[in-house]
């Protein structure tokens, strides 16, 4: 039975495409974005995370651990993942919730279980599923027969998607998927590279063969300030798009969320140099893509 | 301080009613004493109150507000609230509780204390339906009281708790007294066995008619007294004006928009002056009721929008300025409020089942909006036909957070008394009063007898029903937890320890239905109540068209997660044995860190859309409907349940231990059919769908509440995601919902300096209050319920 490892199943969410929606997080990314705020997404394997703020040191997790996988160093727990077996036992005896897991495998059969719980909100409110990650497409096998499953039930998916995948997966999908919710981060390939681990051709390429399709497709700008929000940026974004067929565009403004997690996950990465665009600056762009017709919201 | 209102008249009179400090008002006390000190012995009991209601009707103070255009007090004066001493008779010391109590305190005067302590309490100490209920109860009966494992209603307020239907909008107090006398005349003392009973009630039904329309007379006079001394010549005409509707109702029907309302009125204050039927009496369907007097009066102009809200909006200050009479003991604290649950539905369906929404909803949802009282409850009704702009308008009201409007299910509710043997037509007219409960109004006595503490029974249940809180063997000895080998055996223990509570309940209540029967009949609440008039019979003893009893099951999110704490974890998993587990509890967990985690945290709960805990959800709540529903009242009715908590679910906790899904020791417990605070972590869709699983329909109501911060509601997509919930919650036959939308922030800010919000009104359970008038308790619970926070 194929199964996707995933991080979160979100119920009731609203920001995430049309009316209340069921996001699921798969588990695995192809890019290491910088700004980003779900860190625990990027690794496609399981891991045990570790709240600092929460530990209080206690040794319970280590004394419990069958696997000897904790162990304590200068006054810090360190977790070995190549010996944890993920049975959970330092969870079950760290009684200040520090721990958690990130990765749960999921059979297709499984997830729509999940998926219909929610199916009487879908058809009230014109929601749906949202596969979100990490990055679903390159999931693809798992994808398409979870995709397929959802349309026999008759809910709408959306693919919340960087777009950093062979291009023979979109077209496997496309035509079965509601809405592509895709994202454009840097236009300058290099520039790409340098904060997402990859460039950005492929990105492109793919968001022109979903246009081309016919895919509707809702473009979703992750802002940071300095970034990617001077005019000439945004003035390239909208000379690409010039020629594709967007249905509305979402400017994402970066926010600090994320930074929790890293240090779950102890990671010594600090976001604290990232930060947000001003709201007048954010007011500014919209205006931008609305000059060019285009429907624009701040916000997902 | 906010000013509120279509105009400067009604800001004021709301400032008035809003500023103005509670009293407790002796004057209704002092002339049932001076009634009963004359009738007692001497006539037949329906004719002593109505003597009684007479003697009050015709010699309360009356009182005319600066400014207002619906007239009557409950009290002297706005916010001075009458005591029942026939019901409760307050000792000397509950005077001095009322008075320096910090929450839902009542002022009383030294005036006050010096009536009660000569006149009321020689009287009345030994003659009180509460004495005289006390007095009757099983020793067995009295443990389980004072330990918690239930509540009565009735110990201190009269059976209530009921609605106006329409039939006081189309005949006056004349015409009532009309149809008595013909019914008097037809009676065949010869062949009829109980002529003399039903003459007796109609003789005293008759009495009443009279005594509400002289109450209605001497106002009219009052305001042609006041008007001839008023020097301003607009509140001249206005005096005149209300002189004139008090002409005309309750003696006979109303005429205009003014005067439906001014009917409503009088007969509101009758109803909760006769006793105190305590969740007041409601209004019910006002939207419908005012209707045809609104078109009317638009269409020959004698009325306008502006003027037909501003009559509303009097009424709303009307509601506001009468505090819930004030109680005592374990009365206060399952009831721990000011709010006397006077309750509107507004939408619904008419009674031929076509959408019920008009214009008056509108104006009506736009008053509660302005107007932001506690009182009344203005609750909607929303059926499948209810236009999306007014369920849309509705959240947008709701979204403001202070938890007005709640939201009923039409359909649900139309199912529910069906389902309880009420017509069709009866059905739609019906709706939900008080917090969350469903009646046929105007057409049914149906009484809540008491709150009812399910936990509780499992903490007994594991302790072979001996309480270790109260130190006292309140249930039967049938075995202790490490006795049950399976979890099926657990079960079954439970259930028979909840049928011998509920035994010794109904019990209580057969003997307490007997009493008011017999010495407290309602002849006023007769006269509006179908099926009194026309079969001789008292409200109190059986004469409604329908007549039901429930009592309220609390803490089903609590009990769930114990149960399921203790099958996943001690029967399933075997991570610990039963005996470890008491022990923890013993402890209060402390030293018990593990055990804790695992119930705490890592066990199905309910509210999490997990079939693991939500099928035992659905079993003990079935346990519990077996347990009651069907059961024979006194009063030829039958039992049911409802699922609700008002304040009593803190006071229930308050009488427990630890438990085993890891609540502390003494901690409130869950409320209504709301999870257990912080065990729903799925978001509000999880909450909905465990509890749509529990079978509404067989209830005659339940409380789902749902806490937002601000963020997740904003915007015109919030709204609709809003409506999207109460649509689908219905969809599913969920009863009712509410909502908080404030931020903890606010809360815990809210508690450091009450004094910067005064004006925070939050939901609690089925109904609103103002945040500082909360108990700590109840208010680090508001807190603490999750926040269904999101991105």
């Amino acid at each position: 039975m194929r199964k996707a490892l995933l991080f979160n199943i979100q119920k009731f969410s609203v920001h995430d495409g049309p009316g209340i929606r069921t996001t699921i997080f798969f588990k695995g990314c192809p890019l290491t974005c910088q700004w980003c705020h779900n860190p625990e997404s990027q690794s496609y394997q399981k891991e045990i995370l570790l709240d600092a703020d929460r530990c209080t040191l206690c040794g319970q997790c280590e004394k419990h651990c069958s696997q000897q996988a904790i162990r304590r160093e200068n006054n810090q727990l360190l977790y070995d993942d190549g010996r944890c077996n993920y049975c959970e036992m330092c969870i079950d005896h760290c009684y200040n919730n520090a721990r958690e897991v990130a990765g749960q495998e999921y059979t297709v059969q499984d997830l729509m279980k999940e998926i219909q719980k929610d199916k009487a909100f879908y058809e009230q409110s014109g929601g749906g599923v949202t596969l979100s990650g990490g990055e679903v497409m390159t999931q693809i096998d798992f994808a398409e027969e979870l995709v397929q499953a959802c349309k026999e039930q008759g809910i709408a998916v959306a693919i919340d998607t960087c777009g950093y995948a062979p291009s023979e997966n979109f077209l496997r999908i496309m035509k079965d998927v509601n809405v592509f919710l895709y994202d454009i981060k840097l236009m300058d390939s290099q520039a790409h590279e340098e904060y997402t681990g990859r460039g950005n051709a492929l990105i492109l390429e793919n968001l022109a063969l979903l246009s081309n399709h016919g895919a509707n497709i809702q473009l979703r700008l992750p802002l940071i300030e300095g970034i990617n929000t001077n005019d000439e940026h945004i003035q390239d974004i909208m000379n690409f798009i010039a020629n594709l067929r967007i249905d509305s565009i979402s400017l994402l403004p970066y926010h600090h969320m994320g930074q929790c997690k890293y240090k779950k996950m102890n990671i010594k990465k600090t976001l604290a140099t990232l930060s947000r665009p001003s709201d007048l600056r954010l007011e500014e762009i919209q205006s931008m893509f609305q000059q060019e017709q285009y429907e624009v919201k701040i916000g997902g | 301080m906010e000013q509120r209102g279509i105009n400067e008249r009604i800001q004021k009179l709301r400032n008035q009613s809003v500023k103005a400090e509670p009293h407790l008002s002796i004057e209704r006390a002092t002339l049932v004493t001076e009634a009963y000190e004359k009738y007692l012995g001497r006539v037949e009991t329906p004719m002593l109150r109505a003597l009684t209601f007479q003697h009050i009707m015709e010699n309360k103070t009356l009182c005319i507000n600066e400014g207002e255009l619906i007239v009557g007090e409950k009290g002297e004066q706005p916010q001075y609230a009458p005591s029942f001493p026939e019901l409760c008779c307050h000792t000397e010391e509950d005077l001095e509780v009322m008075d320096q109590r910090e929450k839902i305190f009542f002022k009383v005067d030294e005036q006050a204390k010096r009536v009660q302590r000569e006149k009321i309490i020689p009287f009345w100490e030994n003659r009180s339906m509460r004495k005289n209920i006390l007095a009757q109860m099983s020793s067995e009966w009295l443990d389980c009281y004072e330990s918690g494992i239930f509540t009565e209603f009735m110990e201190q307020r009269g059976p209530g708790h009921t609605v106006a239907d329409g039939k006081i909008y189309a005949k006056g107090f004349l015409d009532f007294k009309a149809d008595i006398e013909e019914h008097i005349e037809a009676l065949d003392f010869l062949e009829d066995a109980q002529a003399y009973e039903k003459k007796s009630q109609w003789d005293a039904m008759k009495l009443c008619c009279d005594a509400i329309v002289t109450y209605g007379k001497r106002y009219a006079q009052y305001a042609k007294e006041l008007a001839k001394h008023e020097t301003d010549e607009n509140r001249k005409a206005e005096l005149l004006g209300i002189a004139a509707n008090c002409q005309v109702v309750p003696a006979h029907k109303p005429e205009t928009f003014a005067q439906a309302i001014q009917m409503y009125w009088f007969v509101h204050i009758g109803v909760t002056t006769e006793i105190n039927p305590w969740d007041a009496l409601s209004p019910g369907r006002l939207d419908q009721h005012l209707y045809p007097f609104y078109k009317k009066g638009i269409a020959d102009g004698t009325l306008t929008k502006e003027k037909a809200k501003e009559l509303l909006q009097c009424l709303w200050v009307k509601f506001n300025n009468q505090p819930a009479p004030p109680k005592v003991g374990i009365t206060l604290k399952e009831s721990s409020t000011y709010t006397d649950f006077a309750n509107l539905n507004t939408g619904g369906v008419k009674d031929d089942g076509s959408d019920g929404v008009n214009e008056v909803s509108y104006l009506i949802l736009e008053t509660m909006d302005e107007m932001k009282l506690l009182q009344p409850s203005s609750n909607v009704q929303i059926s499948k036909k209810s236009p999306h702009l007014f369920i849309k308008k509705a959240c947008e009201i709701s979204r403001k957070g202070w938890g007005q409007p709640a939201f009923y299910n039409t359909e649900a509710i139309v199912e529910e008394l069906l389902r309880a043997g009420k017509s069709i037509v009866d059905a739609r007219q019906g709706g939900s009063s008080g917090c969350v409960e469903t009646g046929a109004f105007g057409k049914e006595a149906y009484i809540l007898t008491g709150y009812f503490n399910l936990p509780k029974v499992l903490e007994l249940t594991l302790n072979n029903g001996f309480d270790h809180i109260g130190k006292k063997q309140l249930g039967l000895q049938i075995g202790y937890g490490e006795d049950f080998k399976t979890y099926e055996d657990l079960f079954e223990a439970f259930k028979k320890q909840l049928h011998y509570f509920i035994n010794v309940k109904i019990t209580g209540n057969h003997i307490i239905e007997h009493l008011y029967g017999k010495h407290m009949p309602v002849p006023f609440l007769s006269i509006i109540t179908s099926g009194c008039i026309a079969s001789g019979k008292d409200y109190n003893g059986g004469g409604a068209l329908y007549n039901t009893n429930y009592i309220q099951g609390v803490g089903i999110g609590t009990l769930t997660d114990c149960l399921s704490a203790l099958k996943y974890n001690v029967y399933d998993q075997k991570r610990f044995n039963i005996k470890e587990l008491l022990q923890a509890l013993e402890d209060d967990f402390v030293g018990h860190d593990y055990i804790h985690n695992l119930v705490a945290n890592r066990t199905p709960k309910y509210g999490n859309d997990d079939d693991y805990a939500d099928d035992i959800m659905v079993e003990a709540f079935n346990a519990f409907h077996n347990e009651v529903a069907g059961r024979k009242t006194r009063k030829g009715g039958v039992y049911g349940i409802d699922m609700l908590p008002t304040t009593c679910h803190v006071y229930f906790g308050s009488v427990m231990g630890a438990s085993p899904n890891g609540r502390k020791a003494y901690k409130p417990l869950s409320e209504g059919i709301s999870p257990e605070k912080g065990a729903d972590r799925k978001g509000p869709t999880a909450v909905i769908k465990s509890a749509s699983k529990m079978d509404h329909i067989k209830t005659g109501g339940t409380l789902l509440n749902q806490k937002f911060t601000p963020s997740v509601v904003a915007g015109d997509q919030g709204l609709e995601n809003m409506v999207s919930l109460v649509r689908t919650y219905f969809n599913l036959d969920g009863h009712h919902i509410q909502f908080n939308v404030i931020d903890s922030k606010t809360l815990l800010d809210a508690q450091r300096h009450p004094e910067e919000y005064k004006d925070l009104i939050v939901r609690v359970a089925g109904y609103s209050d103002h945040f500082h008038n909360l108990s700590k308790e109840l208010q680090d619970e508001i807190i603490e319920r999750t926040e269904q926070g999101f991105h």
